[in-house]
């Protein structure tokens, strides 16, 4: 479980792969690497976000909805970076992460994260990439929805 | 407090200084003939050497007592004996006379001191609001100082210096008038020059230190300011305006050296003329035959002693105006108008009295300088059955009426009567103990929670301490010096504590009511917690640690049945590395106590390093050191200085990194022997501190663990007697003193990288703890919670939370709160609302609410406007329109 084996696993992220290997070395060193069991919640929906994860093992159920009615949107696996919007606009935690399994993943601070994107604007266009390619999905799942009714 | 800095000395010092002058006047008759003697003694010699010209040596006759010859050897030997009995008595009276009086002098400044801290203490409270501590503490502290050494000089100074320059003078014109007249012949050079130029230097002096004060003034302003400055591009003009200061400065200074060198050159001349018209003149008198050398040679030995006390003289009346100014002022500063009356905080209360009945307020009228009104004519009267709200703006006055209510601020017209007796003239033993009063900004003692809880029962010394025989001694000589010197007589260490007043029995009941009411506050939670983070001395609290050690084996069964608890905790394991401990902690397997093994002394530490080359750890350590060294380079160097990842996160601080950069380059491809020791050292610094799994940096393997344990048997076997005090080893069977309780319940580490995983072990531990039974004994240990100075350790609202609680310690009869719980958030202010509601369920509760809807559960509420209540009555009768509380209401 080295240092070295998380720049491995950063490098290998599409939002990190253009940066300088010591780069990567301080995000993980100053990342804490955390271990969730099954079932364990990584955030909830509506806490205030102080960090990004990013999965380093494992797969996540992302649900959203109130407690009585819980809808499952996604499921995200290894190498996925999750919360970074609540990091990256200061808005509540958008959905609930739930671990399906073990999960072992790295948690990126929010000046960290921060720090990153403004010092590396490679990193920013992979963040709007990302974004981009999660809207341009919801508004087809809306397209399919309005479709069914 | 006398105005004049003599009338202080002559009331208190008065006995003293007389027996001083005495001494002083015994003395001058040994000091005059301790200048006869050498004439006594040269003339003896002149004869001798006529009788020895003349062979007639040996029928030399010679009394010292009539009727008891000596020969001229003996006479010689007795004079000489003489000359130094005298010279011994002389020294004797200086040094008695020194001591005496630089006693008395500690003593009056003791009592100074003390007065004017009580002064402090009895200034009405409005004038601290003119009075900045910033000038008031340093006149208690270092102003006064030299008073003290003048105090002990102020009469015997000049009579007894005087004398020392007076007898000399005297014995020199009895040898000679001449002599006489040539010895005193600069006097009055000196006696006009010199203190006209140290006028002049004293002038200059005060002008130095005003243009240093206004010097500080203006760095402040240039700190405070320095935006405005970069944004007007005006440092040049602040850089001249400086400058030009600095200039002023450096000619006064100049100017002083040059008259004080000035005065010194004019002394020391006229110092040295004065012999020369001795050598002269006196010389010429011996040849005339007016003189015989023996007078001579004893009116020179005489003429060196004028100056020690000349000089002495001189220094007196400088510092005496010095001294008087100072003191006027500094009492000045300390003779606020309407001082309050002493007898007002000493007198005792009146057996069992408590205050009852109603409330009634008459007039009652509150102005600052005649100008600012607060309260305008206050007038109600309300039982102290009820239960009372305060409701008002900023400026209605609310703010000011609690404070008059408790007779924290006396009103300036009409009258306050409690249970028909007037508030007014009670002694603060009354109302300071009969009535509680607390506002948000509860102040804190910087010590620790159960003695801030205390303080409001700590009226008088109630209790002696249990002194052995000598320390019984000891008191009482502590205590006649306090006597003597005015001071207070009570002793800070007897035990104050009023029991009685809290209504408890003991100090084990005290406890408990002191918990009982943390939980009234809410402020249970927290004190657990501090309990968990603070330490027991297992020798005195034997019970506690024992339950400790029981609840560390129960935690430990916990997490042994449970597969995901085990893996939040790392235990101890002599025979394991730790992977969530540090390599120190696995090292030393213990917890340092005192500075010996430190984690930054541990490198420099003799033994340490002894057990690390004995094991053969320590070119590896080295080599290690360096690994970690090059990691952090790489790592941080990119990174501002004073970024915050420093501290949290490098081994290396900002301002170590540059030198840790040039010492790996430096060390490139080196065997540690061949690096230099200065390079070794600080290379073993830093893998002490790594911890695997924290830091993954894949450093220490199994091999490497396998012979840190090896060291760490070593270590505990060497250990030599004098550092066996400074760890405490881990030991599953015993209290270790030196860890926390929390460490001691857990045994182990916090696993690295278990999500949630202290949350989980704090429910678990809170858990075992409640089922042990010992969460009310880990409260008590968390009483002992050092607060920190003024609370700085303390939350705002836990500071707030515990005013409220100490306020209710002492049992009080009426309860002032002035918005007490304005900045709480909602649960805590309606679980405090609730809990007081309840103590004070027969009355006695009146509470200046910051907001008026929580008036709701008050029996009546009285609305103020302009100083004046305008309305009052319960909450329903009031909330209908029409009504200031209805508006009130409304605009919330």
């Amino acid at each position: 479980m080295s240092i070295n084996e998380e720049v491995d696993a950063l490098r290998r992220i599409p939002l990190f792969s253009n940066l300088e290997p010591s780069k990567l070395k301080l995000l993980a060193f100053t990342s804490e690497r955390l271990t969730y069991a099954k079932g364990q919640a990584i955030f909830r929906q509506g806490d205030m976000g102080d960090a990004a994860y990013i999965v380093l093992e494992g797969q996540a159920d992302v649900v959203i909805g109130t407690a009585d009615n819980q809808r499952k949107v996604a499921t995200i696996g290894k190498h996925s970076i999750i919360g970074e919007i609540a990091v990256l606009c200061d808005v509540p935690r958008t959905a609930t992460v739930v671990a399906v399994d073990k999960l072992v993943a790295l948690k990126i601070s929010k000046d960290l994260f921060l720090r990153m994107v403004k010092e590396f604007p490679q990193m920013a266009v992979e963040i709007m990439r990302e974004l981009a390619r999660r809207l341009d999905r919801t508004n087809q799942q809306l397209a399919a929805l309005s479709k069914q009714s | 407090m006398p105005k004049s800095l003599y009338g202080f000395i002559l009331r208190h010092s008065k006995r003293e200084q007389i027996v001083l002058l005495i001494l002083a006047a015994v003395s001058y008759p040994f000091l005059y003939y301790s200048y006869d003697l050498p004439k006594l003694i040269i003339n003896h010699l002149k004869d001798v050497a006529v009788h020895v010209k003349d062979g007639s040596l040996g029928s030399y006759p010679a009394h010292i007592v009539q009727g008891l010859p000596l020969n001229a050897h003996h006479y010689l030997f007795m004079l000489c004996a003489i000359f130094l009995v005298l010279t011994l008595i002389n020294g004797g009276f200086k040094f008695y006379i020194n001591v005496y009086k630089g006693r008395m002098g500690e003593r009056m400044l003791r009592r100074l001191r003390y007065e004017l801290y009580v002064r402090i203490l009895r200034f009405p409270l409005p004038h601290f609001k003119r009075m900045s501590s910033g000038e008031t503490i340093p006149m208690i502290t270092s102003e006064v100082e030299p008073m003290g050494g003048f105090i002990g000089d102020a009469f015997v100074q000049p009579i007894y210096q005087g004398g020392l320059l007076i007898v000399p003078l005297i014995f020199i014109l009895v040898q000679d008038p001449i002599l006489g007249a040539a010895a005193l012949a600069f006097y009055p050079v000196q006696i006009y020059v010199i203190p006209r130029i140290q006028k002049r230097v004293n002038q200059l002096a005060k002008r130095r230190v005003q243009t240093v004060r206004s010097l500080a003034d203006r760095i402040g302003e240039t700190i405070a300011g320095i935006q405005d400055v970069h944004a007007n591009d005006t440092s040049a003009r602040e850089r001249a305006d400086f400058s030009h200061r600095l200039g002023t400065i450096y000619k006064i200074r100049y100017d002083i050296y040059q008259l004080k060198f000035l005065a010194k050159f004019l002394n020391n001349s006229i110092n040295q003329l004065t012999p020369f018209l001795f050598y002269a003149i006196g010389g010429y008198l011996v040849f005339e035959g007016k003189v015989d050398i023996g007078a001579l040679v004893a009116v020179i030995a005489a003429q060196k002693d004028l100056a020690g006390p000349w000089k002495e003289l001189l220094d007196y009346y400088q510092q005496k105006e010095d001294i008087r100014i100072k003191y006027e002022q500094v009492v000045g500063q300390f003779q606020p108008p309407d001082l309050v009356d002493v007898k007002m905080l000493d007198d005792d209360p009146p057996e069992g009295v408590r205050l009852k009945g109603d409330y009634a307020l008459s007039s009652v009228t509150l102005t600052e300088g005649g100008a600012v009104k607060f309260l305008d004519g206050v007038n109600f009267t309300v039982p102290l059955t009820e239960k009372i709200a305060v409701v008002g703006d900023g400026t209605s006055g609310k703010d000011e009426l609690p404070l008059v209510l408790a007779r924290l601020l006396t009103p300036t017209a009409g009258s306050i009567m409690v249970g028909g007796q007037n508030l007014v003239p009670l002694p603060e033993s009354v109302t300071g103990r009969r009535i509680a009063y607390v506002t948000h900004a509860a102040h804190m003692l910087g010590t620790s929670v159960r003695d801030n809880l205390y303080y409001s029962l700590k009226h008088r010394p109630l209790r002696e301490p249990d002194l052995d025989e000598a320390g019984k001694r000891e008191r009482e000589r502590v205590k006649y010096w306090a006597i003597q010197s005015g001071n207070s007589p009570h002793d800070i260490l007897a035990d104050w504590i009023d029991y009685d007043a809290a209504g408890v029995a003991g100090p084990d009941e005290l406890e408990q009511k002191a918990l009982k009411l943390l939980d009234l506050v809410g402020m249970d939670d927290d004190i657990y917690h501090m309990g968990l983070r603070g330490r027991i001395d297992p020798a005195r609290r034997a019970d506690l640690a024992e339950a400790i050690l029981k609840a560390r084996a129960a935690l430990k069964e916990r997490l042994e049945s449970d597969p995901s608890l085990a893996a939040l905790v790392e235990p101890f394991d002599a025979a394991k590395y730790n992977e969530n401990a540090s390599l120190a902690e696995n090292l030393l397997f213990g917890t340092p106590t005192g500075g010996a093994f430190a984690d930054d002394a541990l490198a420099t530490n003799k033994y340490v390093l002894q057990i690390l080359d004995k094991a053969g750890l320590t070119n590896d350590l080295i080599v290690m050191g360096r690994k970690v060294a090059e990691t952090m380079v790489e790592l941080f160097s990119g990174l501002p200085p004073g970024h915050q990842f420093f501290e949290q996160f490098s081994f290396i601080s900002s301002d170590d990194l540059p030198e840790f950069q040039a010492l790996v380059t430096r060390t490139e491809g080196m065997q540690p022997a061949a690096m230099s020791a200065e390079d070794r050292a600080r290379l073993l610094t830093l893998p002490f501190k790594l911890i695997n799994a924290r830091h993954r940096l894949g450093l220490i393997d199994a091999a490497f663990e396998t012979r840190i344990l090896e060291a760490r048997k070593l270590f505990a076997a060497e250990l030599p007697e004098n550092l066996r005090g400074s760890i405490e080893f881990f030991d599953a069977n015993t209290y270790n003193a030196a860890s926390t309780l929390q460490d001691n319940i857990l045994f182990g580490k916090l696993a690295y990288g278990q999500a949630e995983g202290q949350a989980r072990i704090g429910e678990l531990v809170s858990d075992v703890l409640t089922t042990l039974d010992l969460r009310p004994k880990v409260m008590q240990a968390g009483l002992d919670f050092q607060v920190g100075v003024g609370g700085s350790r303390l939350s705002s609202s836990q500071r707030q939370k515990l005013g409220i609680a100490r306020c209710l310690m002492k049992n009080p009869d009426i309860m002032i709160v002035n918005q007490a719980t304005a900045s709480l958030d909602g649960q805590s202010q309606s679980r405090i609302l609730n809990g007081l509601m309840e103590t004070f369920r027969g009355g006695g509760l009146i509470w200046a609410l910051h907001r008026a809807s929580l008036a709701r559960s008050f029996d009546r509420v009285l609305v103020m406007q302009g100083g004046r209540v305008i309305e009052q009555g319960h909450y329903d009768e009031l909330d209908k329109p029409g009504t200031a509380f209805h508006a009130m209401l409304k605009d919330e």
